[in-house]
This record gives structure tokens, C-alpha cells and sequence, in this order.
């Protein structure tokens, strides 16, 4: 199976495929220079550097630059399971309510075993990713198998998870987290980096290498060009879209830890628009919401474009809704720049 | 003649209350090349879509290598050694010709990375370049996205993905439709070429031209029944021509 059946060769000619490999790396350049990926870092570079002109002291210090990706990393882990389901042309809109269920499952386990200890850290932690698994394997199935279009499915599961966290706390957030959590996980550092940060670098990491080195990453891919084309050849595109949308719901489950650990309560009212934060961030890392295209790195870039204009806004005494302003602005624009270029891109497929 | 490699017997398939195919045979024996003509809504494709395993017939056999097969789909077909062209090429324009040409047949590295699912993508990239070259087909950046290349281009790499992976039967839906002359001249060399190796070919075309060049036996289809089975060498385009439109009458020409 995994050989390629020989074809008698013509007469072979050799320098066909040479010339590929030369040319291949002049490509792989021009590609680069076009990637919306690279217009957005670019974005990001000159939103840092002017911040650091106009007040080098306040914004280029470590301190500032480690609160910025702390406050960043919960947001950056929904983002990179965001960007999986973007790329197969899905969208998932209940990562923010997925994040408060689990967080409240995990706050719950944790009280009932008595509220501290690493014991019950990690049950509360192994159920809440549970949660969090369990909502997007929900998402998954209701997508691939009843065939309700993922934008109306994850609004359903958006309510549902929200309405079953409130009913379990009759709306009142949950309190007593684990001290152990707070004071290590939550505002410790390992080296100088906090370990939020860690644990949103290590997700970040993982799901880079997942989309751009294995299969299940090329099927993502391969699902979201063409999901047709996918199925002919043997993928079993339903399973992969599970897969896919329970990764989403696990990582909000993650997420829903690392807020327990930063803000030592549930935090139910605080993530209302987490899911179009992620959106976002996804979309102006390079991600097409018409699926086949996209990165992980991209959407890191497209996390803190937001993380970063709020904190300089802040220390430039701008009233930081301009922030909301900004960044509605520039995904505007990425998303313009990407619609030219499909359309240049339709142009050439007439030759 | 030897015994058909892969034989369709009375295959019955209606969409709503169209009846598409009406008890339709079709044969192709190995090392041949087997032409599938007929006019339009003859009940080609759809035939072809059934012995692909993308459809589902109602009723009807199919038989390979003298048993009987159900083929209910397209993995079932592959490993059977059969694969298809398809009329839309079914390629993934997001992705690069290498992935597509190892669609759903990805190699991993070797070693405790590769059952984690690790590509090796240095070693399919290699293999694919090998495959264009043997087929002629010189891509100035192999790393582009499909949909980035021309139509032809694009079709040379769907045409190049099923001749690298048939071991029996290759099903070419409007291979050189797309094509300009030159590519379609190769396309039509690597026909051959893939024939001359013992693999059956079913080409599906309009291009009476081309099929008389191609075709070591024609089998003409016609609302949805094969009304004629022929060798080409026997025959003239206008006959077969005749027999597609109704006007030669439903007689079965051995």
C-alpha cells in the first residue's frame, strides 16, 4: 500500500525534476512574501515598535511583556484549537461557554474533595477536561452526523454548556479553589516565565507540529480544501471532524483550568466574547474561514495584536476602547486582503 | 478472449424516477484499453461512479476477477487495485500536487515519529517529482498550491495520483478534456504506457478521435444499456457514432 507502483518510464528525463527543486525554493520565498500571515506580523512589529517609541520605559520591559502573555495564554489556547476547526471550514462558537462548564465541573470536584491538595487539583483537572472533551465530541457528532450546519450547532452547545454551568451554580461563581493552584500555576513563574505562559507555549507548540507535520494535520487541511475530494480518498472525514471538535472542546477545557488558576473562581460572567476573540485571532493570524488554509503560528500573531494594542493603550493613557476599535479595523483589512487575493487567485484558474 | 478482469452485469440505478441505468454490462479485460462512449445522460459517469464505489447501485452485479464484488466505496475500490479520474479531478486546490498525489495514502516516517503520524514529506515529494517526470510533466514550482496551477497542470497531477496508485483498473473520466495538445498527446502516451504494463483502462471520453486512436474494444452505452461491444480495429467511428445516437439499432456486435 505504501509503495508507489512503478509506471515504465518514458524517457526519463532527469532535469524536469531539478529544475522543480530550484524553482521550488524562489516559490516557497514569493509564497512567504504573500502569506497573509506575514502582512499580519508585520502589523504586530510596527504596533510593538511604536508602542516602544512613544514610551520605551513602561511598554519594552520584561515585566510588561510577561503580564501581556499571561493575559494572553487562555485566550491563545482556545485560539490554537479555534484554528483546527477554522481550517476545516467549521467554526466553533462555544469555546467560551465550553471554558466556563469546565471550569465550574473542575471548581465542583475540587470542593467536594475537599478543596486543596494536588489530589484534588487533579481530579478537578481530569474532569474538566472531561467537560470540556465531552462538549466537543457533542459538537462533532452533531455536526458530521445530523449534518446541522457548525455555526448553529456550536450557538446550540454556546447556550447549552452556558445555561449548565449556571444551573449547577445557581449563578453564583464557584469559590475555594485549591490555594495550591492559585499560588503556583496561577501567578508562579518557572525561570521568569509564568507557567500559564508555559502551558499556553507548550499547546502552542503541540498544535503547530500536529497541523504542520502529521497526518491529522494534512487531513485537516485536506478536509477543509475539499471535503469531497477527502472522502474519495479514503479519509473518513466524519471521525476527523470529531476529532477535530472534541480538540477545540478539550482545549477549552484547559483553558477553563488556567482561568480557575489565574482568577481563583469560575469567572461565569467573564467569557461572553471569548469565542469571537478566538475567531478573530484566527482570521487575522492568515486562517480563511473558507477552510485549506491557515497556521498556527499565524494565529499567535493574531492573539496578541489585540493582547498588545490593549496594553499599550493602557500605558498611553488611551482610553483602551479604542482597542475594540483597532482590532475590528485591521481584521477588516485582513479579511479584505484575503478576499483579493482569492479573487486574483479566480482570475488565474481561468487561463 | 481472456476473462474480464472487472464486469458490470444488469447494473439498475435510478435517481427519483429517472432510471439512469437499465440493466447496463460493461467488461474490461486486463493489459486493454476499454472505451465507455455514449451520448449525454447515456448513464456514463454514473456506471462509472458504481464500478468506483462513489455510488450505490440498485440492482445488478459486479464481478472481478471472477467473483462476485460489492464495491460500496472508494476504499473498498482501492484495494481492489482500482482508481478513478474523476470528470472534477476531486484534488484539494489548498494543497501542493505532493499531497494530493498522497491523498489519504500519506507516508510517515520510519520509526516511533511515523506512528505518531509524523509525514515524511522530503520522501513524497520525491516520489512525486519522480512520477511528473515520468509522465512528462514539468511543474515550474512543485510546491505551489494546486489551485494555483493551470487547468492542465491540474489535471496532470489527478491523472498522474491514479496511475501511480492502479494496480488492476484505472477509470479515466475526460482525462484530456482540459488538456492542450501537447499535454494531451502525453496523457494519451501515458494511457498507453499504463496498458502496456497490464492494467485495464476504462476511458470515458467524447473525443471520438481520441478513442479510435486509444481503444482496443469500444462498448457504447445508450439510455442506460450497453447496446453495442466492439473492437475498434473493427470498426469505423461513424459506426460507432451511429450506435450511440440510436441509429445503428440495439444489436450486440461480439
Amino acid at each position: 500500500m505504501s509503495e508507489i507502483r512503478e509506471v515504465p518510464p518514458a524517457e526519463t528525463k532527469d532535469e524536469p525534476a531539478e529544475v522543480v527543486g530550484q524553482t521550488g525554493v524562489q516559490g516557497m520565498l514569493r509564497r512567504r512574501l504573500t502569506e497573509t500571515t506575514t502582512w499580519t506580523f508585520l502589523i504586530l512589529l510596527g504596533i510593538v515598535v511604536g508602542f516602544a517609541a512613544l514610551r520605551f520605559e513602561q511598554f519594552a520591559t520584561v515585566f510588561n511583556f510577561r503580564n501581556i502573555a499571561a493575559d494572553a495564554s487562555g485566550l491563545l489556547i482556545l485560539a490554537v484549537g479555534m484554528t483546527f476547526v477554522i481550517i476545516t471550514a467549521g467554526i466553533d462558537l462555544s469555546v467560551g461557554s465550553v471554558l466556563v462548564f469546565s471550569g465550574v465541573i473542575a471548581g465542583k470536584v475540587m470542593l467536594a474533595l475537599g478543596g486543596e491538595g494536588w489530589g484534588a487539583i487533579g481530579a478537578g483537572l481530569v474532569a474538566g477536561l472531561a467537560a470540556g472533551l465531552a462538549w466537543g465530541v457533542v459538537n462533532g457528532v452533531l455536526v458530521t452526523k445530523a449534518r446541522v450546519p457548525p455555526l448553529i450547532v456550536t450557538l446550540g452547545t454556546l447556550g447549552m454548556a452556558l445555561g449548565s454551568a449556571l444551573l449547577i451554580t445557581g449563578g453564583i461563581d464557584v469559590r475555594g479553589i485549591p490555594l495550591q493552584l492559585t499560588t503556583t500555576v496561577g501567578i508562579g513563574q518557572l525561570a521568569g516565565v509564568p507557567y500559564v505562559v508555559l502551558i499556553a507555549a507548550v499547546v502552542t507548540a503541540a498544535g503547530a507540529i500536529l497541523l504542520s507535520m502529521t497526518r491529522f494535520g494534512r487531513y485537516t487541511y485536506a478536509i477543509g480544501s475539499n471535503a469531497e475530494a477527502a472522502r474519495r480518498a479514503g479519509i473518513n472525514v466524519d471521525r476527523h471532524l470529531i476529532k477535530v471538535y472534541a480538540l477545540s472542546g478539550l482545549l477549552a477545557g484547559l483553558a477553563g483550568m488556567v482561568s480557575l488558576a489565574r482568577f481563583a473562581t469560575t469567572t461565569i460572567g467573564g467569557h461572553s466574547t471569548d469565542n469571537l476573540a478566538a475567531i478573530a485571532a484566527v482570521v487575522l493570524g492568515g486562517t480563511s474561514l473558507f477552510g485549506g488554509i491557515g497556521t498556527v503560528l499565524g494565529t499567535v500573531v493574531g492573539v496578541f495584536i489585540p493582547a498588545v494594542l490593549q496594553n499599550g493603550f493602557v500605558i498611553l493613557g488611551v482610553q483602551p476602547f479604542w482597542q475594540q476599535v483597532a482590532v475590528g479595523a485591521v481584521l477588516i483589512v485582513a479579511v479584505y486582503i484575503d478576499q483579493l487575493k482569492r479573487r486574483a487567485q479566480e482570475r488565474g484558474e481561468r487561463r | 478472449m481472456s476473462e474480464p478482469l472487472l464486469e458490470a452485469r444488469g447494473i439498475v440505478k435510478s435517481f427519483g424516477g429517472v432510471r439512469a441505468l437499465r440493466g447496463a454490462d460493461f467488461a474490461v479485460h486486463p493489459g486493454e484499453v476499454a472505451a465507455l462512449v455514449g451520448d449525454n445522460g447515456a448513464g456514463k459517469s454514473t456506471l462509472v461512479k458504481i464500478l468506483s464505489g462513489t455510488l450505490a447501485p440498485d440492482g445488478g452485479e459486479i464481478w472481478f476477477e471472477g467473483r462476485q464484488v460489492t464495491i460500496p466505496n472508494p476504499v473498498v475500490a482501492r484495494e481492489l487495485g482500482i482508481e478513478t479520474v474523476y470528470q472534477d479531478l476531486a484534488l484539494a486546490p489548498e494543497l501542493d500536487p505532493a499531497a494530493n498525489l498522497f491523498l489519504g495514502r500519506e507516508l510517515v516516517r520510519p520509526g516511533p515519529l511515523g506512528r505518531l503520524g509524523f509525514l515524511d514529506k522530503a520522501a513524497m515529494r520525491r516520489q512525486t517529482n519522480k512520477a511528473f517526470a515520468d509522465l512528462g510533466i514539468g511543474l515550474q514550482d512543485s510546491g505551489a498550491m494546486v489551485a494555483n496551477l493551470s487547468g492542465g497542470q491540474r489535471q496532470s497531477v489527478a491523472v498522474s495520483r491514479a496511475a501511480t496508485w492502479a494496480s488492476k483498473v484505472v477509470f479515466m473520466d475526460e482525462p484530456t478534456a482540459a488538456l492542450g495538445v501537447v499535454q494531451s498527446a502525453r496523457v494519451r502516451d501515458l494511457i498507453r504506457r499504463v496498458r502496456d504494463s497490464g492494467i485495464a483502462v476504462v476511458l470515458i471520453s467524447h473525443n471520438m478521435p481520441e478513442v479510435m486512436e486509444l481503444a482496443d474494444r469500444i462498448e457504447v452505452l445508450r439510455l442506460g444499456i450497453r447496446v453495442t461491444r466492439i473492437r475498434a480495429a473493427d470498426t469505423t467511428m461513424e459506426q460507432v457514432i451511429a450506435a450511440m445516437t440510436g441509429a445503428l439499432g440495439n444489436e450486440e456486435v461480439a
